[in-house]
């Protein structure tokens, strides 16, 4: 079978966009939208099932399939219009490469995400994955206008637009961020910027954690004008004690008044790093996050912060560990057993708490589910849209895991 | 059979909450949209939570068409309801339901004011942010169903960016649960994809609304210019420079004009080609500091004067000009069509020369008043409409001025939704394909297409798909023997 479907798959995207993956199976590395429905369609028709790999530098490429479809080719910044702080590109390119081409042109998207800097931007949407920026700057969703999707069965869709501001038709983009590539592969997207700012400044505190905590309430109590207040436990910040990192962005002096005001407002004292200390420390807890086998992400309010991480200490361990001290989130790496996750799930839960499943091997994955059993009545809804867009079942994406 | 029905619903609701005279129906014949009208079938209004459920309940029995409605403010003719539809009126479900002072979460039902569910808010110094030109009378139902924006949606974003969690109750009477209360989706993002849905996948029964602090200092710009070329520029100049307003607004000189000869009047120079006014909120240091450099921004730019609102009451007197232009129109002219449509900012000056032009081949009065800052334009073509050969030079400027925007890349609705009114624009700026996926996603939702029928899709491009609501499937080239 599998060189049936190497033949198959040279004869209809090339020579040079096939290869082969670890074990010998074939990988498509398409370098256009059309060439990926070309792929889906073929695969639709024929019953393969397709692992979306992206960059392979987020989710392990562990999912069973007859082919593996890379986006490493559809690496294209398309078009990057600073004046209407908006650019289009192609879905496979690596974050940090797109961060210094727009850098170039003074503006900049305004998303964190952890994982490798080489992390593609189709991989930062499939899973909705927003780093510390979120708390200024909104989750993965606020920065997508739009793009190309090629659902399970081929066919390109096209969804949102262009501009910053539009509501004509349904927002099927909503669906594809944070879908985990369930409901198709997101070719090419419309992204929204922002100018780079005249200054930033980043600013850490360290301590114990409620202290840590209970500051950045205060803070938020005083509207303190930040864009990220993110909690590290020490693992993550690679430090002895537990970090709260403020950013904060705009013209020189808001940036010089918030900074005064977050020394006088709080009771911590904070230490302002060098713009390459910034950098250094932003990238090495964004990396941090990959040292561990599992990512979880649990929707939790500031105030609930403390509790869940004690409940985190109790069932697996403290870990790579970060959370939105200003406007909640709690983000989770580490080793962990399909049962003590399940068990923190249904906790969870029962407190109005959704746990998703970041990234996990396959076997977790398949286990759990990313989202694990939803609230009344999205079951089916979920269930309708997926067969809607992958009737096949071409893409094996394990949103719900299987039943306890 | 409709007798039938009436009677039905008065067995839920009480006989006084269902209207079916042709005088009592003449009321819910239009929205704010005037150049569509339809009379409903028969009009419902629940007053509780049950009653609604039993409503939708009663008509998923009787296999009967509805749409939702709030206060009839919208501009698409979103909430119209044609003789084969029921239209259910959710103004009685107005109570807020809770509000999380520390959290800043509010639950609410979805016939509550807009304006409401701020002035409630703000004994603890917190507010809904997006805020519709009406405000006042539109309803957060309505703004979960058109994805509703409004001037400060520049900085603080639109409703979608306002919304964490949502219960949805479905067209078979069915309920689901969308995200959660922080906002994390909980699944697929499906609050993001129900928001802006235009009635037609189902009815909020409570809505979950993150509210944002009040900002502890504003400061609002009046800055007037001797052209609307000039004005764009300055528009342009501000969003290149990283800083952005709270809000950022424009006003030509056809519009000022009408708001100041009007009740409204704000005090704009009525010899001004254009007018913007940049309201910069946050705390004072950067109030402070952004004001400065916007202001000489805008001196850069050609602006003959800038003003800045020292006091609360003169600050709420320019928006008032701003907020009550579309009232203040009504001296142009007795009827106004509002349009809606989004172009890149870079290109609004050669638009808004563009639609000038097309003002004037169609000898029509159009007056432009939006949301400059997002590239959001509101032209507003004011007519008589019993003068039916301009109603028709209306329809084709409209055309005309939609496809000048989309052929600038933009968009043919940026917070109005696409309605009745703009079902036939629909084409032009997506493919059969993508169409055809959005039939098929409202199926979804509502398998028989009874919510809200005709509207956003036009019907021919859902008849491609199976009547099970899956896809034809594509077939790829067979590939040739080795």
């Amino acid at each position: 079978m599998t060189s049936a479907i190497f033949m198959r798959l040279r004869h209809a995207l090339g020579d040079a966009a096939v290869g082969s993956d670890r074990e010998g199976r074939p990988r498509a590395i398409p370098d256009s939208t059309d060439a990926v429905a070309q792929l889906c369609g073929l695969a639709h028709e024929q019953g393969w099932r397709v692992r979306l790999e992206g960059r392979a530098t987020w989710m392990p490429a562990d999912a069973p399939a007859d082919v593996a479809l890379s986006t490493r080719a559809l690496a294209r910044v398309v078009e990057v219009a600073p004046a209407d702080l908006v650019a289009t590109c192609q879905a496979g390119v690596p974050l940090a490469e797109l961060q210094r081409t727009l850098a170039e042109r003074r503006v900049w998207l305004a998303i964190d995400p952890p994982g490798h800097p080489e992390r593609s931007l189709g991989s930062v949407i499939a899973t909705g994955t927003a780093g510390a920026l979120r708390h200024g700057f909104g989750p993965v969703r606020d920065h997508i206008l739009g793009g190309t999707i090629v659902t399970g069965d081929g066919r390109v869709i096209k969804a949102g637009g262009n501009v910053v501001k539009n509501v004509a038709g349904y927002d099927l983009t909503k669906l594809q961020v944070g879908g985990f590539g369930a409901f198709g592969v997101v070719t090419q997207v419309h992204l929204r910027l922002r100018a780079v700012p005249e200054r930033r400044a980043t600013l850490l505190a360290r301590g114990e954690r409620d202290a840590l905590t209970r500051q950045a309430r205060t803070l938020m109590e005083q509207q303190l004008s930040a864009v990220a207040l993110e909690l590290f436990s020490p693992a993550l910040a690679a430090e002895a004690e537990w970090v709260l990192a403020l950013e904060l962005s705009g013209t020189a002096a808001g940036v010089e008044a918030e900074a005064t005001r977050a020394a006088e407002r709080s009771e911590l004292s904070w230490s302002r790093l060098a713009p390459e200390h910034a950098a250094t420390f932003w990238r090495t807890t964004s990396r941090g996050a990959r040292a561990g086998a599992v990512t979880l992400r649990l929707g939790v309010f500031p105030d609930g912060l403390d509790e869940m991480i004690d409940l985190l200490a109790e069932r697996l361990e403290v870990g790579l560990l970060s959370a939105g001290a200003g406007r909640g989130l709690l983000r989770w790496s580490g080793e962990a057993p399909v049962a003590a996750i399940r068990d923190l799930r249904r906790i969870a839960a029962e407190r109005e708490i959704p746990l998703t499943l970041e990234r996990a091997p396959w076997e977790i994955r398949q286990a759990l589910g990313h989202f694990g059993a939803y609230r009344e009545g999205v079951g089916v809804l979920v269930s309708k849209l997926r067969s809607t867009f992958d009737p096949n079942a071409t893409f094996p994406v394990a949103l719900e895991g299987e039943h306890d | 059979m409709t007798a039938a029905l009436a009677e039905r619903l008065a067995d839920i609701v009480g006989p006084r909450w269902v209207r079916h005279r042709a005088a009592e129906l003449r009321t819910f014949e239009a929205d704010g949209l005037p150049t569509h009208a339809a009379r409903p079938r028969l009009v419902v209004l629940p007053g509780s939570r049950g009653e609604l459920i039993a409503v939708i309940r009663a008509l998923h029995q009787a296999g009967a068409p509805w749409v939702a409605r709030g206060a009839g403010t919208g501009l698409s003719g979103g909430a119209l309801a044609e003789s084969d539809s029921v239209l259910v009126v959710l103004t009685r479900l107005s109570r807020i339901l809770s509000i999380d002072p520390l959290r800043h979460r509010a639950v609410v039902e979805p016939g509550v004011v807009n304006a409401r569910l701020s002035e409630a808010a703000l004994q603890f110094g917190l507010h809904y942010a997006p805020d519709p030109s009406s405000q006042s009378a539109c309803t957060l139902g309505g703004n979960v169903a058109e994805n509703a924006g409004g001037p400060h949606c520049l900085k603080y974003g639109v409703t979608t960016n306002h919304i964490v969690a949502l219960e949805v109750l479905l067209p078979d009477g069915s309920l689901a649960r969308l995200g959660s209360p922080q906002g994390e989706p909980w699944g697929p993002d499906l609050v993001g994809l129900f928001v802006g849905s235009e009635g037609m996948f189902g009815i909020a029964l409570e809505i979950s609304a993150r509210l944002e602090p009040l900002p502890p200092a504003i400061r609002t710009l009046l800055a007037d210019f001797p052209t609307v070329r000039a004005a764009s520029e300055a528009v342009s100049a501000i969003i290149a420079s990283g800083i952005v307003p709270a809000a950022l607004e424009m006003m030509d000189q056809a519009c000022i004009r009408a708001v100041e000869a009007s009740i409204f009047a704000a005090g704009y120079p009525t010899d001004a080609g254009a007018i913007l006014l940049v309201e910069l909120d946050g705390q004072a240091a950067a109030v402070a500091a952004e004001s400065a450099d916007v202001e000489e921004l805008l001196q850069r730019s050609g602006a003959r004067s800038v003003r800045a609102a020292s006091t609360p009451a003169e600050r709420a007197r320019l928006w008032q000009g701003r907020k009550k232009a579309f009232g203040a129109a009504g001296r142009i002219a007795p009827d106004l069509v509002v349009q809606d449509a989004v172009v890149p900012r870079s290109t609004l000056p050669d638009i808004l020369d563009r639609i000038a032009a097309i003002g004037r081949d169609y000898d029509l009065i159009i007056s432009n008043v939006f949301h400059a800052g997002d590239g959001n334009l509101h032209p507003n073509i004011s007519y008589d409409s019993r003068n039916p050969a301009l109603a028709e030079r209306v329809k084709q400027a409209s055309r005309e001025i939609m496809a000048v925007c989309v052929e600038a890349g933009g968009s043919i609705t940026g917070e109005h939704g696409v309605g009745a009114d703009k079902l036939d624009y629909m084409p032009l700026i997506f493919d059969a394909e993508s169409l055809s996926a959005m039939c098929a996603v409202r199926r979804v939702f509502d398998p028989e297409q009874r919510a809200n029928p005709r509207k956003v899709v036009p019907v021919h491009y859902c008849k491609e798909w199976g009547p099970d609501g899956l896809p034809h499937r594509r077939t790829a080239a067979p590939p040739h023997s080795p």
